[in-house]
């Protein structure tokens, strides 16, 4: 497993190089620069500011200099937020995103395997056809319209909730947001664990468990769960990129201090520091939390056997 | 008269499906007495499972049952789903055809045993790992106490079904179910597993409701049989008697569906067709870069010689290497090694240089389901060989090509418009064979052809193949893990295992007299040396 | 197929295979899915056809109606935005860009994934693994990020999008295919098809591409929808479209600023991409039912 772990982070070099490779180079051919924004700046004072940033360099220099602050974790100075390195505001704002990111994606599984099993469980019935309805207008109502929609009703119409804001991640400040990031993801975990579920009580093992006499119950929670968690726990990977992308409209709709937002502004502000340092530590992120999901699904499949 | 143990009184199941309803029984009723086997024996769709499934509590909610089942004179379909739950496992156990499916991929074998004594024992921790450990002993899994820690994808199909076998004696049922016990496992195996049940049976002193399809086993495995057809019971009796005397025109069909017949041999001085000399055939296992690739070779040096208007036959169980071979002398895979067709070295030629030949040497394989393109009609899929073979023809000399060779194979030309899913097994079958045929081949490659389908089905192709070898001067090439259709059809005969010859003759004397100990073995598990035939 | 059909029974003449025409039937009996294409239609047909209708430009302004809410005398059904234009009218045209968007960035990764996959899986052994792995490797890329990168670099481009979203969509389309097409290569008809001498392109045309379609049909559908919402996500932050186009993403993030004093700027395109979002599920869930082999 310990082996297996390493290679798996081996193998995440090349991706991540790839990343910040497009990134890189994306940003710099791009029309426009960091300072045009300001006022038209003296032709000398811009020459300094380019020097200083390194920017007067050719483009390979710069990447190279960029790949070696990177891996000393520097992500070099952000051009719009002068007083702060892109390190800081990663760091100002990461935890502020976890929070929401990860109350979100415990939120949709909370919900949404309770909903798929007890649809599965009740195949056809009133409860089936309700979960499933509800669900699928959850995939229907894509996030950037469930936000608005929600602060506009519990926040401006029924004023139960705060419509938006962070004040240092008070509860109430938390509930829509995390709300609004995971219904989505609820949907799509009921519908699979229901399909899967459906799948696994028709297996030949569960007609073997119910031959042995055990009671419903058992056959249930001993010998179809397990099983039918495995497709959704392979689905958690991208339901964790869907989460950390939705996270960037989420975040702006509800003013929320945490990393999307940044990227979103630095990207239309030609940051390019910031801009390239949220895309690295988000490409880091997916990739890690991808092999965490790996060693999850692993650790519940005997038959997976990360032996090479 | 005492209570049975079994007896199943007007039984009749129906199943409601969405377009209309279904019987698939029909006022059945049979007994069985404590300690006895008693044979279920159907076709396909003859409801022969769902009698007992129906005991068992396990029937689909969509089924409704009329009539009793009871057990030791209680009425299962009107037990309360707790008491059924109760007697499950313990009283009444039960063991499936799909060994590889039947066990919980995830949870280690010993405990899959362990739940059924807790459950009806209240057996726990070391004692039920003791009594678990002697269960595998007697159902004779190799280091019982290590076993008990796998996975049940570390062991084979036939440990698998052993394993099932050893939850299903763990609380010592008085009556057991084994529903196709064997049938997806090879036919060493299956002897294995037959005889293991047989010496359980007698240890435990337990009655068995044996279900299958083969009559070959009820003859030596059951005390009574019972003959279903159609979701109704034909005919029921002592075994001996019903072999030596069947009363009911589908019984006396089952029974002589069994292949008969032999191939009278062709001269000696038949010219040669086929010819292979050491041909080998190896695929390279799991490639990994900078290490030497590593190969299985599943066919390892064959000599091979077919004569004109010859049948050979293949014999052997899965994994000998039977199929790569055949697919290797039509080329369809590569090997090594010289194959000669009449007067063609057919080594190293491409597939524009084979092209001529393929009309020469044609296939029919085993999986009717598979072998038909689902998205063409029947015309189509037997016309494609001519529009590579004879593109000269106008599509209406193709078209009667095509309903000649379909009428070649006793279907009627009319249905070359419909679709291969609207045939039943046997029927697509014919249109593998007519597809064959319309290229009017020399040679043909038979892939286990009848492996998929029911005996009575079995027996008219190999009629009709017999019929179309006489017709056409065929020469066959009958590769087959069923003695007994290798026999009724061969000339000579191969015995194949782990991609080797293990022995080879003329098939009578073969038959009578097999030297090597495999073959014998093979004979044995078939219950080719009781039979009359 | 034949010269003659004496015979002129339901089958014969007809072009399409009858699976095809069993998975129809077994669709038309799923009045959910039905009603959802037949509103599918209707939303596109309006979208079409519907900017023509109305008396209202994309970019009128009504100079006596400024953020007013929907009502039926006045001639603005739906309301006006906060510039006093008509918001069914905008809301008509932005389905035009967000529909159009769907089908080509669907084709580009279409035309893409299936070219990809039925390569991959065709030629198998080295080239299969390489290609894969190369698919791999783009799975772990941060897409929508690189795709956001995308439109700053290169302006808000329309074609850009169908092509960024179709360059994005491409990896399960080529992943389904390619499984699809080492699935049926071991098939014995494909088998067959070599003993007869068929020749590579035609076992391709003939017996690959007719098997492989059923499930590419029903990703397709499932594909419209994940593009249409990708391209409203990227209107949302501002990235997609320009005015004076519009699209139901740009209208939904107008909508959200105006919500507290005009909140029908915000439902109104939510109700249409909701709606459209809502039927494509509900026609691929359908048509994956009547296409799916296990309930044959």
């Amino acid at each position: 497993m310990l082996s297996y772990s390493l290679k798996r982070l081996l193998q995440a070099i090349p991706t991540m190089l790839i990343v910040i490779t497009i990134a890189f180079f994306l940003m710099r051919v791009a029309p426009g620069g960091p300072f045009d924004g300001e006022r038209a700046l003296p032709p000398e004072i811009e020459a300094n500011l380019m020097a200083a940033y390194h920017l007067d360099e050719p483009l390979p220099q710069q990447y190279l200099r960029y790949l070696g602050n990177l891996l000393q974790g520097d992500f070099g100075p952000s051009f719009k937020y002068k007083d702060f390195s892109v390190t800081e505001l990663i760091l100002q704002g990461f935890p502020v995103s976890l929070e929401i990111g990860g109350l979100a994606i415990l939120l949709a599984l909370a919900l949404g395997l309770p909903l798929g099993i007890a649809a599965a469980l009740n195949r056809n019935s009133a409860i089936d056809y309700a979960v499933m309805g509800t669900a699928l207008a959850g995939i229907a109502v894509p996030n950037f319209v469930v936000a608005p929609l929600l602060a506009l009703v519990f926040g401006v119409l029924l004023g139960w909730l705060p419509a938006g804001g962070w004040n240092d991640g008070a509860l109430p400040n938390l509930v829509l947001p995390v709300v609004a990031l995971s219904i989505q993801q609820i949907a799509y975990i009921a519908r699979m664990m229901r399909a899967s579920m459906i799948e696994v009580l028709g297996s030949h093992y569960i007609r073997t468990a119910r031959a042995k006499g055990l009671s419903e119950r058992l056959v249930v929670w001993r010998h179809a769960i397990r099983p039918a968690l495995l497709p959704v726990v392979s689905y958690l990977g991208p339901a964790i990129a869907g989460i950390i992308t939705g996270s960037v409209v989420i975040e702006q709709i509800f003013g929320i201090p945490g990393i999307g937002r940044y990227f979103v502004q630095g990207a239309l502000n030609r940051d390019y520091t910031l801009v390239m340092g949220t895309v690295v530590f988000y490409g880091a992120l997916i990739v890690l939390l991808n092999l965490v999901v790996d060693l999850l699904y692993s650790a519940l499949d005997p038959q997976i056997r990360y032996d090479d | 008269m005492t209570t049975p143990l079994l007896e199943v009184d007007e039984l009749c199941v129906d199943f409601a499906l969405p377009h209309g309803t279904v019987s698939a029984v029909k006022h059945v009723s049979y007994r069985i007495e404590a300690g006895e086997t008693l044979a279920l024996v159907g076709e396909s769709g003859s409801g022969k499972s769902v009698s007992s499934t129906a005991a068992m509590g396990l029937l689909p909610d969509l089924a409704r049952t009329r009539g009793a089942i009871r057990f030791e004179g209680e009425d299962l379909l009107a037990a309360t789903p707790k008491r059924l739950r109760r007697l499950r496992g313990n009283d009444i156990a039960m063991i499936f055809q799909e060994p590889m499916t039947s066990l919980n991929p995830l949870h280690r074998i010993g405990r899959q045993i362990a739940e059924v004594l807790e459950r009806h024992r209240g057996l726990k921790g070391r004692a039920a790992r003791e009594r678990v450990r002697e269960l595998l002993e007697q159902v004779g899994i190799p280091e019982p106490e290590r076993r008990l820690d796998s996975y049940p994808r570390e062991l084979s199909g036939g440990q698998r079904q052993r394993v099932m076998i050893a939850m299903a004696l763990a609380c010592e049922p008085k009556l057991l179910i084994a529903d196709e016990p064997t049938t997806a496992l090879d036919v060493t195996v299956q002897a294995q597993i037959l005889a293991l049940l047989k010496d359980l049976q007698q240890r435990y002193g337990m009655a068995i409701l044996f279900i299958t399809h083969d009559l070959g086993i009820v003859r030596h495995f059951a005390d009574r049989v019972c003959v279903m057809r159609q979701g109704e019971l034909v005919e029921s009796g002592e075994t001996r008697a019903l072999f030596d005397a069947p009363r009911h025109d589908y019984t006396r069909m089952l029974i002589d569906a069994e292949p008969r017949g032999r191939k009278t041999p062709v001269t000696e001085d038949a010219p040669m067709l086929l010819e292979a000399h050491g041909v080998r055939v190896r695929f390279p296992l799991k490639k990994r870069l900078f290490r030497p690739s590593t190969y299985f070779e599943a066919v390892r040096g064959i000599e091979l010689a077919i004569r004109r208007g010859q049948t050979v036959g293949i014999v052997g169980e899965s994994g000998s290497g039977k199929s790569t071979l055949g697919r290797a002398l039509l080329r369809l895979l590569d090997s090594r090694g010289d194959i000669r067709f009449e007067d063609t070295a057919l080594g190293g030629l491409d597939s524009a240089a084979m092209r001529p030949l393929r009309s020469r040497m044609q296939v029919v394989f085993q999986d009717p389901f598979g072998s038909l393109s689902p998205r063409m009609t029947v015309g189509e899929i037997v016309g494609e060989g001519l529009r590579v073979h004879a593109p000269e023809l106008t599509a209406r000399e193709r078209d009667a090509r095509v309903q000649e060779a379909l009428g070649e194979v006793a279907l009627d030309p009319a249905m070359r418009r419909r679709y291969p899913h609207e045939f039943s097994g046997g029927q697509r079958q014919r249109i593998a064979i007519a597809r064959a045929l319309v290229l009017k081949p020399e040679f043909l490659l038979l892939d286990e052809p009848t492996s998929a389908l029911d005996r009575s089905v079995q027996a008219t192709v190999i009629e009709l193949l017999r019929d179309l070898q006489r017709r056409h001067g065929l020469t066959y090439l009958f590769i087959s893990h069923d003695l007994a259709v290798v026999r009724a059809l061969a000339d000579t005969v191969l015995v194949m295992k782990q991609g080797e010859v293990v022995e080879q003759g003329d098939t009578q004397a073969l038959f009578e007299a097999p030297r090597e100990a495999y073959t014998r073995e093979l004979m044995r598990a078939a219950f080719l040396d009781a039979q009359t035939a | 197929m034949t010269s003659r059909s004496l015979t002129p029974d339901a089958d014969a003449g007809m072009a399409g295979d009858s699976l095809g025409r069993e998975a129809w039937r077994r669709l038309k009996q799923n009045k959910a899915a039905m009603a959802s294409l037949w509103l599918l239609a209707t939303i596109t047909l309006v979208c079409v056809a519907g900017p023509w209708l109305t008396p209202w430009g994309l970019a009128d302004v009504d100079w006596n109606a400024f953020g007013v809410a929907p009502t039926l005398d006045g001639g603005h059904w739906l309301g006006t935005d906060a510039n006093g234009r008509d918001l069914l009218t905008r809301t008509l045209y932005g389905g035009r860009v967000s529909l159009s968007v769907a089908l080509v960035a669907t084709l580009v990764s279409l035309a893409i994934g299936v070219l990809y996959g039925a390569v991959s899986g065709y030629l198998g052994g080295r080239v299969d693994n390489l290609m894969m792995r190369f698919v791999d490797i783009m799975y772990s890329l941060p897409f929508m990020f690189l795709v956001i990168l995308l439109m700053v670099v290169f302006g808000r481009n329309i074609l850009l999008i169908y092509a960024a979203i179709g360059a994005v969509e491409w990896l399960d389309m080529a992943r389904i295919v390619r499984g699809q097409t080492l699935a049926l290569k071991r098939r014995e008809f494909i088998e067959a098809a070599h003993a007869l001498g068929v020749k590579d392109r035609k076992i391709v045309t003939r017996h690959l591409i007719p098997n492989a379609i059923g499930p590419v049909i029903v990703y397709v559908t499932l594909t419209v929808p994940k593009v249409i919402l990708l391209e409203s996500f990227l209107s949302f932050l501002g990235l997609g479209v320009q005015e004076p186009l519009t699209s139901w993403g740009v209208l939904i993030s107008e909508g959200t600023d105006m919500m507290q004093t005009a909140p029908w700027m915000l439902l109104v395109p939510s109700v249409f991409l909701a709606l459209t979002l809502f039927c494509l599920n509900f026609l691929g869930d359908g048509l994956r039912d009547a296409l799916d082999p296990k309930t044959r």
